[in-house]
């Protein structure tokens, strides 16, 4: 089959940056913890491939390190979403019509009506700021997605001929679920995480921009943004770079997940929300 | 349908209920004393003990829980401790900001997405169509303070074609108010209508496959007939899901927006009140927008209902 | 067309002639925090102040740009000999700006309200050596002490002292009704409050015609709305990184002020490993404390060597006692019984000087084998678990109050230094009212704290007041926080 040319454009640029992230734990050109304030706010040199922020701080080292806390928070997130969504997905499914499948949809539909962001502050006001919480933050709103994009694929599957057989055959819902529908909808959910994912860098951003994401020394492409704001004047690239950062690795993600739908069954709609 | 409707009103108060309960909840078990916050470090411990009598902090919780829901339900929002008016007015002045934005933003969403989305359908696989989808590709990637940022450098700083935030309120004239308003609005609307183009050329695409169009095909309309005639009406349905979602969105998901442009709006409000503990507005503007949020989606629930009997089984 | 022209070039000419004239008498004020609502003597919030201070509400003695006290709605005043009994002789002819007459029953009203049992004044401390206030005549009033108060002129002079009137002070937070040189005229909360002048002032009248202050709390915001010159003045310019831009600037001034805001790291004395002298001395000297001005505040500031301000008279020079020497540093740990260091939580409170100046200083504390991992909090959560709970290791925080060495005194206070000898020397020192002996006991307190070492001393708080070019009459320092609008103009 063709590798469709997004599938390969959103891949690569994905990686770079992923790249980046796995490259951090082992070597950035240049400690973050040092601080080096005479060196500060310094254009790109070849002592510095993109320069120096405010605190003399390297910005490729900063920009991995970014990274790695972006991919890690979506990551995760993105984790709990299919962890605790897709269940909740199938047994609804399974149950269609019934009380079990009413509560777990007017529940996802009351998480759905929370405005996110205040929920997110207010998780943070209670626990503490960090990446720990945003991650939660994040996650508690990735559950309703992928459970009702799970049902949704799910009930179309219930219909089916050979879910009719196995159910004759005396096969319970449960494993029927898992062992049927799974991995038929598998690909759909794969879709849809990279989708959750990109999303899930641009909410750890907006997170960290009002300070309520990774907390110093921890690196983080959001915090970078407002710490730069104001220099953006004196010194552009500061507030350019890890701008820029996120709307590549995002682009790339979204580029990848339009690839792989098409790659992997082009009559596949996927659900944006 | 009397059963469907009974069923949806009963699960539509429930959903009220659990809300209101999480929302106290989880308020309540914020760290931090109101009292405590507004008389600050040098405050002796007799006086914050008195502001927090006086503010009915003293209380017990299921006490205050049951004193905010019945004054709710009459209308009385509270009193915000900072402020010391009234939380329902509060709302009113700064919805009368919130709301405007959202509007706007919508409205240039619409008029961004519904020709581009079109113009993209009609030339499928073709340039104007991989060009108008990497543009939205670009669209939902930038995130929208940083695309705020940049806007005010460009029309606030260099141009001076407008103030760099701020609301001079509706008082000051119509057209001072929207001024003050395009650039938060441009700011909003780019990734949704980044997102809209999308929803419509695919919505687009699937009514063209659809047999009824082959039908008008078959009948003799050119492609371009049968695009208008037929297939932008149905294509509207889900379009028109996506604004109803997205414009709960812009109410309350403007926080970093007002933030950056300063602009007295209900984001704000609810950071701010976070910030300084002023609980009851917290509590209060949280269950208003939630409350808001459930009763338009039961209302188009029971639309769609009553306009096509399949769903009332529940799909 | 031509006749079109015309009237369109007539049109603006006239906006602008007006947009001139509106300007010359107009000022926008921007300031970063909204005040909660506009009574100062119920909030501690110095945003209160800033709008209200001098320009609404005012007291019997006031605060001057330098520091100084003077004759506020007190005209003049009598001490007794034992220094108990201050006799005040007001001003006649000053009425609030409800039309009501201020005179000595105010006074009381306003004096026994801030010290009543049951009083939500921020600052009651001011007030706790009243024991009565008599009203002799309208215009005299006598108030006594408990012991000879050798601040008491300058407590009065403080905005939680200011004069109110039983009559409108139940609707002070939202339509506060003072007798100074301007009248409140509206707010619009979350936006601007203005005032306009006070035609019936006792005093010199204010040249502007009327004054709005807005709230820009966001500093990129702050930058743009200076830039757009959608406001005159920022008061209070919270991103120091922008000054050298303004500076170049022909269209702006820049002010640098000094404030009361000793900025401190705090230390937990009530706690390990901080109750051990040593390791709090080993702290100070791994302090750099220019590194800190230059990379949070961007060189505005001056370092200080103990909780004193070094515009003061009184201020002796101590950092030479905690100067930057990370060897002494880990040599002091070791000698502690910490040669690897230690692990310690710093909580920084929102302002800038705190989460910049913290990551500086824990990259600097690094350096010696201590590891401080920072927790960001806000305001309500830092005055709960660092200021309430002393749940902390290390802290950073400006103490703003004038004159307030006397924290030190307070054992439960957030950094729990106890040490009777200090405690005493304050006690002695509140008794003391000549002006010879008091400068030498605050030489003394000041000597004992830097010794001990009870706090990272920083740096003295700077204040940059952007402004058009050509406005005068800006206060430059910051005595207390007050935005003092009474001598503005534009040139």
């Amino acid at each position: 089959m063709r590798m469709p040319r997004s599938l390969i454009l959103g891949s690569l640029l994905t990686m770079v940056f992923a790249g980046g992230a796995l490259l951090s734990f082992i070597w950035t050109p240049y400690d973050i913890e040092t601080l080096a304030i005479p060196q500060r706010l310094q254009t790109p040199t070849g002592a510095h491939w993109l320069g120096t922020d405010q605190l003399g701080r390297d910005i490729v080292s900063m920009i991995m390190m970014g990274a790695r806390t972006s991919i890690a928070v979506a990551l995760l997130a993105v984790g709990i979403g299919i962890c605790l969504g897709v269940p909740l997905g199938l047994v609804a499914a399974a149950r269609r019509g019934s009380m079990l499948d009413e509560v777990i949809m007017r529940g996802n539909d009351l998480i759905f009506a929370f405005p996110s962001l205040v929920i997110a502050i207010l998780i943070t006001a209670v626990f503490g700021a960090g990446a720990t919480n945003a991650i939660i933050a994040i996650g508690i709103f990735n559950i309703p997605v992928f459970a009702r994009v799970t049902r949704g694929a799910a009930l179309s599957f219930w219909s089916r001929d050979f879910i009719l057989a196995a159910r004759v055959a005396g096969k319970s819902p449960a494993r029927i679920s898992v062992e049927h529908i799974l991995p038929n909808i598998a690909n759909l959910l794969i879709v849809q995480s990279t989708i959750q994912f990109s999303l899930g860098i641009l909410a750890e951003a907006a997170l960290s921009y009002i300070g309520l994401g990774a907390q110093p020394p921890t690196a983080s492409w959001g915090r970078m943004l407002a710490d730069a704001q104001t220099l953006a004047s004196i010194a552009p690239h500061v507030a350019l770079v890890p701008g820029l950062a996120i709307v590549f690795t995002v682009l790339g993600l979204n580029l990848m997940g339009d690839g792989l739908r098409d790659l992997l069954d082009p009559r596949i709609r996927v659900a944006r929300t | 349908m009397i059963r469907y409707m009974i069923g949806r009103v009963t699960s539509l108060c429930l959903s009220l209920v659990v809300a209101s309960m999480v929302i106290f909840t989880v308020v309540e078990i914020v760290p931090g004393d109101p009292a405590a916050y507004m008389l600050g470090v040098n405050a002796r411990p007799d006086t914050i003990a008195a502001l927090r009598t006086e503010l009915g902090l003293d209380l017990p919780t299921a006490q205050r829980y049951v004193a905010w829901v019945t004054g709710m339900l009459q209308g009385d929002f509270g009193t915000s401790y900072t402020y010391r008016t009234p939380v329902s007015q509060m709302v009113a002045d700064r919805i009368a900001v919130s709301l405007p934005l959202a509007l706007l933003a919508l409205a240039i969403t619409v008029v961004i997405a519904f020709p581009a989305g079109i113009y993209a359908a009609s030339h499928r696989g073709r340039t104007g169509d991989l060009g108008v989808m990497g543009a939205t590709q670009l669209g939902i990637a930038v995130p929208n303070f940083w695309f705020a940022m940049i806007l005010v450098l460009i029309f606030a700083i260099k141009l001076r074609w407008v103030s760099a935030g701020g609301f001079p309120g509706w008082d000051a004239g119509l057209f001072k108010g929207l001024k003050a308003l395009i650039l938060p609005a441009f700011a909003l609307a780019l990734p949704q209508a980044a997102i809209l183009t999308r929803v419509m050329r695919s919505s687009l695409l699937d009514m063209l496959n659809e047999d009824f169009i082959r039908t008008a095909r078959a009948k003799g309309l050119s492609r371009r007939q049968a695009l208008w005639r037929h297939a932008v009406r149905n294509a509207l349905i889900p379009v028109l899901t996506i604004i109803g979602l997205q414009f709960s969105f812009l109410l309350a998901g403007g926080i970093v927006i007002e933030q950056v442009f300063f602009l007295p709006g209900m984001g704000r409000l609810i950071f701010q009140a976070i910030s300084s503990r002023d609980l009851i507005v917290v509590e209060s503007v949280v269950m208003l927008l939630i409350a808001s949020v459930i009763i338009v989606n039961f209302a188009v629930d029971l639309a769609y209902a009553a306009v096509d009997p399949r769903l009332r089984t529940g799909a | 067309m031509k006749l079109l022209t015309t009237m369109m070039l007539a049109g603006s000419a006239a906006m602008l002639a007006t947009g001139a004239l509106a300007q010359n008498t107009h000022i926008d004020v921007a300031m970063q925090l909204e005040p909660p609502n506009l009574d100062p003597t119920g909030g501690a919030a110095q945003a209160i102040d800033s709008v209200v201070y001098s320009n609404i509400f005012e007291g019997l003695t006031r605060f001057m740009s330098d520091g100084s006290v003077v004759p506020g709605l007190a005209e003049r005043w009598d001490i007794s000999d034992d220094g108990l009994v201050y006799t005040f002789h007001l001003r006649s002819g000053v009425t609030f700006h409800d039309g009501t007459s201020m005179d000595a029953e105010d006074v009381k009203f306003s004096l026994d309200r801030a010290r009543a049992e049951d009083s939500t004044n921020a600052q009651k401390g001011l007030f706790a050596n009243i024991t009565d206030v008599t009203v002799i005549d309208p215009l005299t009033v006598q108030v006594t002490l408990s012991v000879p108060t050798g601040s008491f002129l300058f407590n009065m002079a403080w905005g939680d002292a200011v004069i109110v009137a039983p009559e409108s002070i139940g609707t002070a937070a939202t339509n506060p009704v003072g007798t100074g040189a301007f009248v409140f005229q509206d707010w619009v909360q979350g936006d601007h409050i203005s005032i306009a002048r006070n035609p019936g002032y006792w005093g010199t009248p204010a040249v502007l015609e009327s004054v709005t202050f807005r709230f820009i709390s966001d500093p990129t915001a702050a930058y743009a709305a200076l830039m757009a010159e959608d406001v005159d003045v920022f008061a209070g310019y919270p991103a120091p990184e922008n000054v050298p831009q303004f500076e170049a600037d022909p269209r702006f001034q820049v002010l640098i002020g000094n404030t009361e805001g000793e900025t401190i790291l705090a230390m937990n004395n009530g706690a390990e490993p901080f109750n051990n002298r040593l390791v709090r001395k080993a702290v100070a000297h791994a302090i750099d404390r220019q590194a800190i001005i230059d990379g949070a505040m961007y060189g505005m500031g001056t370092p200080i060597g103990t909780h004193f301000a070094p515009h003061n008279p009184d201020y002796i020079d101590l950092t030479g006692l905690s100067n930057y020497d990370p060897e002494l540093s880990r040599q002091l740990l070791a000698e502690a019984g910490y040669p690897d260091g230690f692990d310690t939580v710093m909580t920084l409170p929102p302002p800038s000087y705190a989460r910049r100046g913290g990551e500086i200083i824990a990259a600097q504390l690094r350096e010696v084998g201590i590891n401080a991992e920072i927790q960001n909090q806000e305001w309500a959560q830092w005055l709960e678990v660092t200021f309430g709970g002393h749940d902390y290791g290390l802290t950073i925080v400006s103490h703003t109050e004038p004159m307030d060495i006397g924290i030190y005194a307070n054992p439960g206070y957030y950094f729990q230094y106890d040490n009777p000898d200090f405690q005493k020397l304050m006690a002695t020192l509140n008794q003391t009212t000549e002006p010879a002996a008091r400068s030498d006991l605050l030489k003394q307190a000041q000597t004992i704290i830097a010794e001990d070492y009870v706090n990272g001393y920083l740096f003295e708080l700077a204040i940059p007041t952007i402004a058009r070019a050509g406005i005068e009459g800006l206060w430059l320092n910051q005595p207390t926080a007050a935005i003092d609008m009474t001598a503005v103009s534009w040139p």
